[in-house]
């Protein structure tokens, strides 16, 4: 036993306990966020059930309290079915592509300023970056299906999220101007400062209030960036049944739901650190602290579900005009002016 | 002035707020589900459910296989055929609804001269296998059997309606 | 051997694979992704060397976005591979030609002097050193004339690009969004109040 050690040590060197910690520390970061996403779907059933005067799920459990797992397990027993024709390799590789980005971009989300499993110096980029490969999950799902159904859904689908793409790029980059900084921690850090921070009143030196258009254009992008209502061109069910995902059936099915609810938390944590200053109390006179994220996530998870519950589908031209002719030309601008903003004597962010 | 007002309320997005200040009210709103199995809506005696076949107070079966509620079967679920009973009278030697095809309309009822076949207010019952589903002559009758007392009080009720 | 070396053999036997499977996979969109693959573990390896930055831009350009386009276009062809594959034999001496010029070129242009340097580590930076910052400031100071150029290049490139796709003024009926949020229901629709009529 001790040889073997022995020979890993030397093997990976020093490194062996910094792989294993992290390894740990992945784990401690994965089991809450699948829990959440498991809780988000009830959450999603109950709060649009009470918005349609229902109360949605209330049986399997105190409170329906059990039915995400109970869903699990009906999903697991469920047959994948693969549909004859189908590029097979690829049609069970989509779902984990679709996945695997949605849970490799919390590798540098902080939770506080210490508590971050990669400080990373480019942090914001690597989340951009990462975010990007989702894309293939829905591609490769809608053509490897071999269903016109599916692959006209994921033509849209991918054609929404890179229109998308953009705009948020561009919302982020008003952000990396103002903190200065691409790693996420500087960014939240560099929201504590400021007129109304001085004073006591934090929240108003967030970034939402001077980056303001900028904040509504990542918001709404980030919904259409993860194929929410109003914005869920790819599922339309009255004329696509449902999309890239219409021939996925049990587990297979599932990683493709668990994405689309993993990304929600992904885009809502990202909304709480770039732009509502993340574990940063809103008042002075409270500590900061890794509950403050959590409730401004939750917030902007509610947001969501709000919106799904309120709004109905947008059509799809109107999707694309609302990207590259709105947001784009929006976003463009404000960069502008936040750019002569911060080198003219007026700028708030010295 | 107006043209003012349009692009304010365009561009702070009002109609969109005030969508969500209605779904917003309703998710503290008293909720109106009711729980099924436990709970039930109240039914009108004119619910149109399960059907039956009835009989007169005698025993004696009011069908006289007339055939008009197959003619006007809109989804063509009733199938008839009749013939002559050991008495000489005109009766049904088969009497079949397919209850996957019905649409539960209520013209066989409206058509029936004698108020032989009626739907009656049962709807909890199923089939487990693909034959379940059609209701021959004899399990209309059990069914005329079983709920007569409810089939004549509703009746009663709709009669001064007719 | 260490770990990264491990890491580092890991990858390159992933892009290796990759980048050979791009030219012999049979199907159009196999190769494709197979390029995608090949662009991301180059883009791991690039990490591993310490320059994060161009590992992640490799990612979010290639991977994130030309390649998506090329996935699109190659998926909504329908491309007949046999008939592509007709020529392979006749056109071989020109590509092999082609192929071992350019080995040759990048040889001398990378060779000589660069194996002889050749380091089995990435270079230690201080603890502050910023990737980002440094390529940013590069550009922005001593290479600012050819990226301008680049980026006008680029420029050019869209406009023709719209330029060519672009096939006269929309024939369809359109009704502009701006003209539907300015009409207002009193516009279209008139309300009556109408005493109830009793039918006795």
């Amino acid at each position: 036993m001790n040889a073997l050690l022995q020979a890993l040590q030397g093997f990976f060197g020093a490194d062996l306990w910094t792989l294993i910690w992290t390894v740990v520390k992945i784990f401690i970061i994965l089991i809450p966020l699948l829990l959440a996403v498991a809780y988000l779907t009830l959450a999603e059933r109950k709060i649009i059930g009470w918005m349609q005067v229902r109360i949605g799920p209330n049986r399997v459990g105190w409170w329906g309290i059990l039915q995400p797992i109970i869903d699990g397990v009906k999903l697991v027993l469920k047959e994948v079915v693969i549909p004859s024709g189908a590029s097979k390799g690829l049609f069970l590789i989509a779902p984990m592509l679709a996945f695997a980005p949605a849970l490799a971009a919390w590798a540098v989300i902080p939770f506080t300023d210490t508590l971050v499993l990669a400080n990373i110096d480019a942090s914001l980029l690597y989340i951009m970056a990462i975010t990007s490969m989702g894309v293939y999950g829905i591609a490769i799902a809608g053509w490897s299906s071999n269903s016109k159904y599916a692959f006209l859904g994921s033509l849209r689908s991918v054609a929404q999220i890179i229109s998308y793409e953009l705009a948020m790029g561009f919302a982020l980059m008003a952000v990396v101007m103002v903190s200065n900084s691409l790693n996420l921690v500087d960014i939240v850090n560099a929201q504590n400062k400021g007129l109304f921070a001085g004073a006591g009143l934090t929240f108003l030196s967030w970034n939402w209030l001077p980056l303001l258009p900028m904040f509504v254009v990542y918001l709404v992008s980030g919904v259409a960036e993860t194929n929410r209502a109003p914005f869920d061109m790819a599922e339309g069910e009255s004329e696509l049944v449902a999309g890239f995902h219409v021939e996925y059936s049990g587990m297979a099915f599932a990683v493709f739901f668990l994405a689309e609810y993993a990304n929600m938390i992904l885009i809502s944590a990202l909304v709480s650190l770039l732009f509502l200053g993340g574990w940063l109390s809103p008042v002075g006179f409270l500590p900061d602290g890794i509950l403050w994220l959590f409730a401004k996530m939750s917030c902007i998870l509610l947001f969501f579900l709000w919106i799904r519950a309120t709004f109905p589908r947008y059509r799809y031209d109107q999707v694309m005009r609302l990207g590259w002719k709105v947001f784009i030309p929006v976003c463009l601008i404000w960069i502008t002016v936040v750019g002569v903003w911060m080198i003219s004597p007026l700028s708030i962010w010295k | 002035m107006g043209a003012i007002k349009d692009l304010f309320s365009s561009l702070f997005l009002k109609e969109l707020l005030k969508g969500m200040s209605i779904t917003g009210r309703y998710l503290f709103a008293r909720k109106i589900t009711v729980f099924y199995p436990e709970e039930k809506t109240p039914q009108s005696f004119r619910f149109r459910g399960l059907h039956a076949l009835r009989r007169y107070p005698n025993g004696e079966e009011r069908c006289i296989s007339c055939k008009l509620c197959e003619a006007v079967c809109p989804a063509m679920a009733i199938t008839i055929e009749s013939g002559e009973r050991e008495d000489g009278s005109r009766r049904t030697s088969r009497y079949d609804i397919d209850l996957t095809k019905c649409i539960f309309c209520g013209f066989c009822e409206e058509a029936c001269p004698v108020d032989a076949i009626v739907e009656t207010r049962i709807v909890e019952y199923h089939g487990e296998e693909r034959g379940d589903l059609h209701y021959t002559k004899q399990m209309l009758l059990a069914n005329g059997d079983r709920y007569e007392a409810q089939i004549a009080a509703d009746r009663v009720m709709d009669a001064k309606y007719r | 051997m260490e770990f990264k070396t491990l890491v580092f053999y890991f990858l390159s036997a992933i892009l290796l694979f990759a980048a050979l499977r791009v030219i012999t996979a049979r199907n159009p969109v196999h190769a494709a992704l197979f390029l995608i693959l090949s662009f991301f573990s180059a883009g791991c390896i690039w990490a591993l060397l310490r320059a994060e930055f161009l590992a992640i831009a490799i990612v979010l350009i290639y991977v994130g976005a030309v390649m998506v386009l090329f996935l699109f276009v190659v998926m909504m062809l329908n491309i007949n591979v046999d008939r592509l594959r007709e020529g392979f034999w006749r056109y071989l001496p020109l590509g092999a030609l082609v192929g071992i010029l350019m080995v040759l070129e990048m040889a001398f242009i990378l060779g000589g002097d660069y194996f002889s340097k050749l380091q089995p580590h990435a270079p230690q930076m201080a603890a502050g050193y910023s990737n980002a910052k440094a390529v940013g400031r590069l550009i922005y100071t001593d290479f600012v004339y050819p990226f301008e150029l680049a980026s006008v290049v680029l420029l050019v490139a869209i406009v023709a690009a719209i330029a060519i796709a672009y096939r006269g003024p929309k024939k369809t009926k359109y009704t502009p969004p701006g003209k539907q949020l300015r009409v207002h229901a009193d516009d279209r629709l008139r309300v009556l109040k109408m005493q109830a009529e009793k039918d006795e």
